[in-house]
């Protein structure tokens, strides 16, 4: 087993990376970001990684040189925030659809105007179509112990697609807990050697990446995409597994918290999850059935096991850090989803709270719990979409 | 390894590494550029492309008309997307997983080079990767149906600066990106065209030697935009030459080489009359214009001579 340290969110993560030492990275600073990035700099000039660094100019040609990389046929990596990832946008698409599986850490941040560097999911989640499996972290045990999978799970050779990895913006990425790593022989051994397919540097073999695809063949080309997704589930928990082996930590496509029998079900992401647990407890205690899903896997959603897995709840309540302005919450509008593959017809409420990084509290929890006991009492939903912790 | 002499008996001999069947209209410039940079290279090359006419007249899937590794991303990365294949080789070479020397071209029409890529470009460049950046220039937004862009020559009719009852075609000269580009210092930036294919040639060769970043622009006629028929590419470009419209010139560790000196510096409206794109220029109300574009290739020129007399200069002072 690893060793026991205090370590902020962005070490946690920069050392999984420094464990994975990948081929090439590309590094570009952006908060809450920059630290991972800039570490990694420091293991590159120490000498402790392997790894050839590209300081580029812009997100837009990190993502770009990602891309070249990563098609040349090796490991590749790096890292953004926010307006970093709004600007590599079009090459997210690029990397997707050419099917390289680069890893990324995405230190969730709002998204402008006005600016705010504060952690909340609008980042990631406007990302959520182009075609990169998005995993989740709650803490930075489980942002490390991502990273690491991701690798895993983008190279496997029925997925072949870009992974992102994201974790709260500074309540994550700067907080320091104690969380457990691997040593680094078991990570290296974990990780294997990479397996190139097709690489553009095998000059002997010519290959042209990134044709012009006209309408005769580019539903075909969007449709492996999808296949490729639909793999995913599987290789996660099968990967899954096999970290269980080597950390003795074990990872679903969700996590379930005292969910078997409970009547009112909460579905939250990453760091306000640990708050929304304690006040579940508190609820339990006095009598209340209520329970929590946390998605780790947002990308592909598991829709079936999602919908089974809040079976017997009444009512569902989903809180989102990232809002679709005139529209439901990205994660609402999935759970609701989730319900057309078992017929289940819940009550939802949808709840925006955390914009911008604004603090979850207790009291914010209670509110909605709150409000969900009112709904399964009267059995009606007065308003489906509210926000919690907001000015009027 | 022997090299092969430019001599186009040895060099039709080799393997062209730009097949035809590309669709690419006739008389195109680029692709004439682009079969002479590859004819040159003597050793194994990747390209990245930028979009544009090249790139998607050549990919057409399920064909290629590539015969070299070859990526497309997007159209303002070709040099962003160059720099992390060639990184990928350094770190595949340090780990012994290549063995092969391979050299990397990045290829970029004007729009994605001057305008929407000059910034990855300036980038790529400053930051040492060991790349030759080519820019086929034809002097506006062809593939998208004729548009300006910072390349396009004062006076031009293009489709977003159209002449019009009051606004004669595009207002502003064009950006000297040659110049730019070896005002960051790298190793090799050069200025040539197809119809001069040993120049073209020989410089292609410079910039591949070279241990670092290269940039090369490349006047790349096109016929739709230029409004000529697809026979006078050569001769269109040579005038482009001639007028020193477009000079040939070189910078070797940031010394100026002028390679080709006009016996006779021809007027420039002898390379305006023939292409459409310029016409209205001809009416007596745009005589200025004309006269304009004569005083800005004048001043382009004499700063180059100027430019190229200080390095003798300094050669001389150093000699004695
Ligand atoms: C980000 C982005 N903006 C715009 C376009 C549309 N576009 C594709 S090719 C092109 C013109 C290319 O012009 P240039 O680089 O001069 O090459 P040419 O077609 O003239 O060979 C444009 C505007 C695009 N593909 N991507
Ligand atoms: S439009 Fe111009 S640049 Fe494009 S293929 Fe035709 S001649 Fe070449
Ligand atoms: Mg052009």
């Amino acid at each position: 087993m690893g060793k026991k340290l205090a370590l902020t969110g962005n070490q946690a993560v920069a050392t999984a990376m420094k464990q994975i030492n990948p081929d090439v990275c590309a590094a570009y600073p952006i908060t809450p970001q920059t630290e991972i990035m800039q570490r990694f700099a420091t293991f590159v000039a120490d000498g402790e990684v392997d790894t050839e660094l590209i300081t580029v100019e812009s997100e837009h040609s990190a993502m770009s040189a990602c891309i070249g990389a990563a098609a040349g046929g090796g490991r590749v990596m790096t890292a953004t925030s926010s307006q970093g990832l709004a600007l590599m946008w079009e090459m997210l698409y690029i990397a997707s659809g050419m099917r390289l599986p680069i890893v990324m850490p995405v230190v969730n941040r709002a998204l402008s105007a006005p600016i705010n560097i504060h952690g909340d999911h609008s980042d990631s989640m406007g990302a959520r179509d182009s075609g990169w499996i998005q995993l989740y972290s709650e803490n930075a045990q489980e942002a490390y112990d991502n990273v690491i999978q991701a690798v895993k799970i983008g190279e496997h050779p029925d997925v072949r697609l870009p992974v992102m990895v994201c974790m709260d913006g500074f309540i994550i990425s700067h907080s320091i807990e104690s969380m457990e790593l691997l040593p680094d022989d078991v990570v290296k051994e974990f990780v294997g050697e990479y397996r190139a397919t097709y690489p553009l540097l095998d000059v002997d073999h010519p290959v042209t990446y990134g044709p012009l695809v006209l309408p005769d063949y580019y539903m075909e080309f969007k449709r492996q995409q999808h296949e490729a997704m639909l793999h995913v589930k599987d290789v996660v928990l099968e990967v899954a597994k096999e970290f269980e082996r080597i950390s003795g930590r074990s990872y679903g496509l969700f996590e379930s918290y005292r969910l078997d029998d409970a009547e009112i079900a909460v579905v939250i992401l990453n760091s306000a999850a640990g708050t929304m647990k304690d006040v579940v407890d508190s609820y339990r205690d006095r009598g209340i059935k209520v329970g929590l899903l946390k998605p780790r896997l947002f990308r592909p959603f598991p829709y079936r096991e999602v919908a089974e897995a809040l079976g017997n709840a009444k009512v569902v309540g989903v809180l989102d850090r990232a809002d679709s302005f005139g529209g439901f919450g990205p994660t609402y509008m999935e759970v609701a989803s989730a319900f057309t593959t078992n017929g289940a017809r819940p009550l939802m409420l949808n709840w925006i709270y955390g914009l911008g990084g604004r603090d979850f509290m207790p009291e914010h929890a209670e509110q909605a719990i709150q409000q969900m006991v009112k709904v399964l009492e009267t059995g009606e939903v007065e308003v489906q979409k509210d926000y919690l912790g907001v000015r009027e | 390894m022997s090299t092969t002499p430019l001599r186009l008996k040895e060099l039709s001999k080799k393997e062209e590494l730009l097949t035809g069947g590309h669709r690419l209209c006739s008389g195109c410039g680029a692709p004439i550029a682009v079969r002479q940079v590859l004819l040159a290279a003597e050793v194994p090359v990747v390209a990245a492309n930028a979009t544009g006419c090249l790139e998607v007249s050549t990919t057409i899937y399920p064909y290629t008309a590539w015969r070299i590794p070859w990526i497309h991303t997007a159209f303002e990365n070709a040099a962003a997307t160059i720099s992390g294949v060639e990184t990928m080789y350094r770190a595949l070479r340090k780990k012994g997983k290549i063995d092969r020397k391979i050299k990397f071209i990045a290829f970029g029409g004007d729009g994605g080079t001057y305008d929407i890529g000059f910034q990855s470009l300036s980038g790529a460049m400053e930051r040492g990767h060991d790349i030759v950046y080519i820019c086929y220039d034809n002097g506006a937004y062809m593939n998208t149906g004729i548009q300006r862009s910072s390349a396009t020559p004062l006076g031009a009719n293009t489709t977003t600066s159209p002449a019009g009852k009051v606004i004669p075609g595009k207002l502003q000269p064009r950006k000297n990106l040659t110049k730019i580009m070896a005002a960051h210092g790298i190793p090799y930036v050069a200025q040539t065209t197809p119809a001069h294919w040993r120049d073209l040639m020989t410089k292609v060769r410079k910039a591949l030697d070279v241990d670092g970043p290269a940039f090369i622009n490349i006047l790349a006629h096109c016929n739709r935009g230029w409004r000529t028929g697809t026979n006078t590419t050569i001769q269109d470009t040579k005038l482009a030459v001639e007028t020193c419209f477009w000079p040939l010139y070189e910078y070797e560790n940031g010394r100026l080489t002028i390679n080709y000196k006009p016996k006779e510096k021809r007027p420039v409206v002898e390379f305006l009359k023939t292409q459409g794109r310029f016409r209205h220029l001809f009416s007596p109300d745009n005589e200025h214009i004309l006269q304009q574009i004569q005083e800005y290739v004048d001043r382009e020129w004499e700063a180059l001579l100027r430019e190229e007399a200080f390095w003798k200069d300094q050669e001389e002072e150093t000699a004695s």
